[in-house]
């Protein structure tokens, strides 16, 4: 189990954004986290990653907890926040030596080059990070959170604001990366979930409304498809 | 903390920032040590750089807030910061490498000073009449005073997002620091408290090792003073909700 996540809450002032939320993800699997705006997605990521400390529960990443043992974590983990903020003022390619030296990497320049090749970024590598397109942008974000080759990764919405070239070469790429990785990505368009995902968990209003195998999720809810389902699910407001 | 380090100080020395503070801040330098006539060394006489080491400290004021204000306001703003705090880095080693980064520039900028004082050394009568250690001392006492107005600087960086108010607040800070306390100290009806609000302050401090005699009081004071607001930096970086 390369994810455990128990009685996960993040309480600010008056809201509630993550409401005791549990779930496991394993390696090798591929997890869509969908919902609504607002749903809680980016903070239950943030609370993944350490960046956010929850106000109850606990978030175990390869057995370790996320909490006692920050450090050790961020090793095992890539990130890719919402947005994709970088240092604009920086060149792709010294951008992500940087980062490899915070990981203390070994033949540092050899993986930011494979880096490089495995985002596609070889014809923009030597442009400053302002310069680049959107698209691009996105590239250097996904580099920055698997040039350690890490066992789990964290991508919220990384496909966002991508042309439909671009958004294949990504999905592919998150595909293979799928393989022998855990991978939680967000996202709010269904093909994608459908091409992508083996397993789905919908979040709404701070809590899970769905979690299972996308094919059980299919069957139990009869002929809709994945867009029809999700808005049944995510329709109801309590509040 | 030697990659945040070189990061913070390649985006310093990358940005015009950085070379136009350092620049007014010899041009003033210059100005006020040989050109106007109230502050001139060749008005007032005596090849000395007391009135330099006096000044500095006014100049750093402003000069160093204006260097350590984007430290974290910055990213704040543009909400790099997560970048930084998911990698493999303790909080700690963030705030000491943009510290030091910011350090080293205030050093840069002191650095082309020493021609003042090869400048003065050749003016004196006879030829090297001055004081080497108390020059020494002040160099010293002004890296000191540096490392403490840095330290404020980052703090007030990291309690804002917006980069102006950063360095609003730290100057004044930083002069309550390096001159309020005496002026407190004077208040009639203080006075009990005058020698121990002096001690407080930045200025006897300075003035005492910039007379050449390093005294571990003063350097117990520079380093609690820095560990201080490095700490309380600490504490605003863990309580962000951004």
């Amino acid at each position: 189990m390369s994810i455990k996540v128990q009685g996960l809450s993040k309480t600010y002032a008056k809201q509630t954004a993550v409401n005791n939320i549990s779930f496991t993800a394993n390696s090798g699997r591929i997890v869509g986290f969908l919902g609504p705006n607002g749903a809680g997605k980016s903070t239950t990521m943030k609370m993944l990653t350490g960046y956010l400390q929850p106000s109850a529960g606990s978030v175990e990443l390869c057995g370790l907890d996320v909490q006692a043992q920050p450090v050790a974590i961020k090793k095992l983990m890539g990130y890719l926040p919402e947005h994709t903020p970088l240092y604009t003022d920086m060149y792709v390619q010294e951008f992500l030596s940087f980062v490899a030296s915070t990981y203390g990497l070994q033949n540092a320049d050899e993986k930011v080059k494979q880096t490089i090749q495995k985002v596609g970024l070889q014809a923009e590598q030597h442009k400053k990070i302002a310069m680049l397109s959107k698209g691009y942008k996105q590239r250097v974000g996904l580099a920055q959170a698997i040039i350690h080759d890490p066992q789990v990764l964290i991508l919220d919405e990384p496909t966002s604001g991508l042309d439909p070239n671009q958004l294949t070469d990504i999905r592919t790429l998150i595909k293979t990366l799928g393989k022998d990785k855990t991978v939680i990505l967000s996202t709010h368009i269904m093909q994608e979930v459908e091409a992508l995902c083996d397993d789905v968990i919908i979040l709404h209003q701070g809590k899970i409304v769905a979690n299972q195998s996308l094919d059980s999720l299919k069957n139990e809810q009869g002929d809709f498809s994945l867009e029809q389902i999700f808005r049944k699910l995510t329709a109801s407001t309590t509040n | 903390m030697y990659a945040v380090f070189k990061r913070e100080l390649f985006s310093l020395l990358n940005s015009l920032m950085a070379y136009i503070t350092i620049g007014v801040f010899l041009l003033a330098a210059g100005l006020l040590l040989w050109f106007f006539p109230d502050t001139s060394i060749l008005d007032y006489g005596y090849a000395d750089l007391n009135g330099f080491f006096s000044l500095v400290p006014f100049l750093f004021l402003f000069l160093i807030p204006a260097i350590t204000m984007r430290a974290f306001a910055e990213e704040r703003r543009e909400g790099t910061y997560i970048l930084l705090a998911s990698r493999p880095l303790t909080d700690w080693q963030i705030i000491l490498g943009k510290y030091f980064a910011c350090l080293l520039i205030v050093a840069f900028a002191l650095l082309p000073t020493l021609i003042y004082v090869y400048s003065v050394y050749q003016l004196g009568l006879p030829q090297g009449n001055l004081d080497s250690g108390a020059t020494i001392g002040a160099y010293i006492g002004l890296m000191f005073l540096g490392a403490a107005f840095t330290a404020i600087g980052i703090f007030l960086s990291s309690v804002t997002k917006n980069q102006v108010v950063a360095f609003a607040i730290a100057v004044f800070i930083c002069f309550i620091a390096y001159s309020g306390f005496d002026a407190v100290a004077k208040i009639e009806g203080l006075s009990f408290l005058e020698s121990s609000l002096s001690f407080l302050s930045i200025n006897a401090h300075y003035t005492s090792v910039s007379r050449g005699v390093l005294d571990t009081r003063d350097l117990v004071y520079f380093i609690s003073m820095i560990a201080l607001f490095l700490g309380l930096t600490r504490y605003a970086l863990g309580g962000r909700k951004w």
